[in-house]
């Protein structure tokens, strides 16, 4: 991490009450985030990469979610020990979320306008017609067709792609030290997913907001992120620039999941190499390290002991015991 | 494009699906179409997976429930191994659907939560009467199972037991049941998580070798796309734009539109995407009720001439198995 400290996120713990037990999403997640730096944060269904992004702007529905501990230092404070009202003078005004469905963010029932102006009025003391003013040049900003004449629209009159660069024009309507994006162009289709996406991050780049971004696609995190966070069980498997992270994985979780995928720049027609096992069931994690039951490279000590997330190089951690065997 | 008869599994020419558009509260009335798939031709070989890609809109999916005859065709004709089924009734399609089968995007809405295991991949055998007895019965359902790599012994547990990917295995099962010679895979790996999709993605191209099946493979995942197919034709409103084999198709795309989708595909390695230049096109699929006149992808793309704007370009062959529609050649 270089630059200035903005998101300091530590021993991060999130719990949920289910049927089956309380099941710990988030288990001892800790990263730090600079100012202007994109990190995404990588990992599949259930790896805790949403429920990570949702306790950082304490949006986790309690009961039955949890924070049960940890620290999210951000420009100084812990957001974890905010009040309500506090916490929602830093929501949509210092730190910004898109979702991955821009459909049930929009309230439907309001012109885009509107909604694009409401966080200007309400945290920048804005008179009315300068706050949707702002919200025209947002629009414009976010190359939507037609802006200005679009504040009037509703949400259900635009297409996907509009509807995802309206929130990317609600999220910079503050100037927003962070940006959260959960998943952002996972609904939309391929060539309008790209244009979201060099959107987003040139925005955020002209603004010197800092992105989180959270996929699934490691394509997306190759062209996008500055330093990756791989998660697994709720839990940080391996962190680091994203140059390193690609040409020298330490846990075998990573090297598991880049050898898995086809990529288009390699020969086609051979065998990939996946990774056996199923996904982890969170209420029944192994007591040792998470994703060994699918590991190859797992011993008797990965089944008892957890591994601990230790650096391994400049700025590069792993969580994982045989770390130092692994990567060429 | 063309391939010979006994060769061939499948065979269309300019399909059309047309979906009418209604208005009016109580006479209701044809306003409109929605043109989803709108003269559609190829060929599929014995053995050969096709590949159909294309973003939302572009009727890849229409055009595999029509082949399978699974939604009315407007015009054109679909011939499976020789005999055309464009005009078939329900009961003369019976013995032809054993022969094709389907394999669905979502392995959640896909298998009744109802019913074990066994009755799912074992139902298409008791519909068509191919079980002689409970024992017959029994033992066709394990061997399947095998096949997809599930143990026996989860015949008797409920789709809810199971995970995406195992689910995904319960579906090609079923598909397998009646040995079908072509199955038709809609999105297959598209809801799984990326370290499962590997694992299926190598069953489908296991139980091709080991069975012989063809396969039309729909996706929007290029990258998927480009590894399990051998040719790969490109869809955009309605129309192919470019067919090609594989290894062509992304060492030169032809049609501008191919060269857009394949440069809006990132490539795993940070290293790589620095040095590549990114060429995204602007706007978005127009409304497949009011395409645009003459090339349908004129609106949106960078070569576009004046020609482009009246005259629609047909598909035609380039060289060697591969065709293109695109004014630029030709």
């Amino acid at each position: 991490m270089t630059g200035a400290r903005l998101l300091s996120v530590k021993g991060l713990s999130t719990e949920f009450r289910t049927d089956r037990g309380t099941v710990r999403a988030v288990d001892d997640v800790s990263f730090d985030l600079a100012a202007g730096e994109t990190l995404a944060i990588v990992g599949e269904s259930g790896s805790g990469k949403s429920v990570t992004a949702l306790s950082v702007l304490r949006l986790i529905p309690t009961p039955p979610g949890r924070i049960s501990s940890g620290e999210v230092l951000f420009e100084g404070r812990d957001l974890l020990k905010l009040d309500e009202r506090e916490i929602r003078a830093i929501r949509g005004n210092r730190i910004a979320m898109i979702f991955q469905e821009p459909m049930s963010s929009l309230n439907p029932s309001l012109t885009v306008g509107l909604q694009i102006a409401e966080p200007v009025q309400l945290h920048r003391k804005a008179p009315w017609a300068a706050a949707l003013d702002k919200a025209g040049e947002l629009l414009e900003r976010v190359r939507l067709p037609d802006a200005r004449s679009r504040l009037s629209s509703y949400p259900h009159q635009f297409s996907g792609g509009m509807r995802q660069r309206a929130m990317i024009a609600m999220a910079l309507a503050c100037q927003p030290q962070l940006i959260i994006a959960d998943e952002p162009t996972t609904a939309l289709d391929v060539t309008v997913q790209a244009q979201i996406l060099a959107l987003l991050k040139e925005l955020t780049r002209a603004a010197n907001s800092a992105l989180i971004l959270i996929t699934h696609d490691l394509g997306v995190v190759a062209r996008y992120a500055d330093r990756v966070c791989v998660m697994y069980g709720g839990r940080v498997a391996e962190m680091g620039p994203a140059r390193e992270i690609y040409a020298h994985p330490r846990h075998p979780y990573t090297i598991g999941l880049m050898a898995s995928v086809p990529r288009l720049d390699q020969e086609a027609g051979s065998r990939l190499v996946p990774i056996e096992g199923q996904p982890p069931d969170l209420s029944r994690l192994p007591p040792g390290c998470a994703f060994q039951p699918r590991c190859r490279f797992a011993t008797e000590r990965c089944r008892v002991e957890r591994p601990p997330l230790v650096s391994t190089g400049p700025d590069h951690l792993s969580a994982c015991h045989h770390h130092d065997r692994l990567g060429a | 494009m063309t391939a010979s008869a006994p060769d061939r599994v499948l065979s269309v020419r300019d399909l059309k699906v047309h979906f009418p558009v209604l208005a009016g509260a109580v006479l209701r009335r044809q306003v409109g179409s929605v043109r989803a798939v709108d003269g559609v031709s190829f060929d599929v070989r014995r053995g050969e997976t096709l590949g159909l890609v294309g973003e939302s809109g572009c009727g890849k999916s229409t055009t595999g429930l029509a082949v399978l005859r699974m939604l009315d065709i407007t015009s054109g004709r679909v011939e499976f191994e020789g005999e055309d089924i464009t005009g078939l009734d329900r009961a003369a399609m019976r013995p032809i659907r054993r022969r094709m089968q389907m394999v669905y995007q979502d392995p959640f809405g896909s298998l009744n939560p109802r019913m074990k295991v066994a009755e799912i991949v074992g139902e298409p055998l008791e519909v068509h009467g191919l079980a002689a007895d409970r024992a017959a019965f029994r033992e066709r359902v394990a061997a399947l199972l095998d096949m997809v790599g599930l143990l026996p012994d989860m015949a008797d547990r409920y789709p809810h037991e199971f995970s995406g990917g195992q689910r995904q295995r319960i579906g090609i099962a079923r598909a397998l049941a009646l040995e079908p010679s072509l199955i038709v895979c809609d999105e297959p790996v598209s809801a799984l998580d990326v370290s499962i999709q590997a694992q299926v993605v190598n069953l489908f191209q296991e139980l091709q070798e080991r069975l012989g099946l063809t396969y039309i493979f729909i996706a929007h995942d290029l990258a998927v796309v480009r590894h399990i197919s051998h040719r790969i034709a490109v869809m955009y409103l309605g129309r192919i734009v470019e067919i090609a084999p594989r290894g062509e198709l992304y060492a030169r795309p032809l049609h501008p539109y191919t060269q857009a989708l394949l440069a809006a595909i990132p490539i795993p390695d940070p290293a790589i995407e620095a040095g590549r230049p990114q060429q995204i096109i602007s706007g978005e699929v127009p409304s497949a009720m009011r395409p645009p006149p003459g090339c349908r992808f004129h609106t949106r793309c960078p070569h576009a001439m004046d020609r482009c704007k009246t005259e629609d370009p047909p598909l035609k062959e380039i060289d060697g198995g591969r065709a293109v529609a695109c004014h630029l050649y030709g």
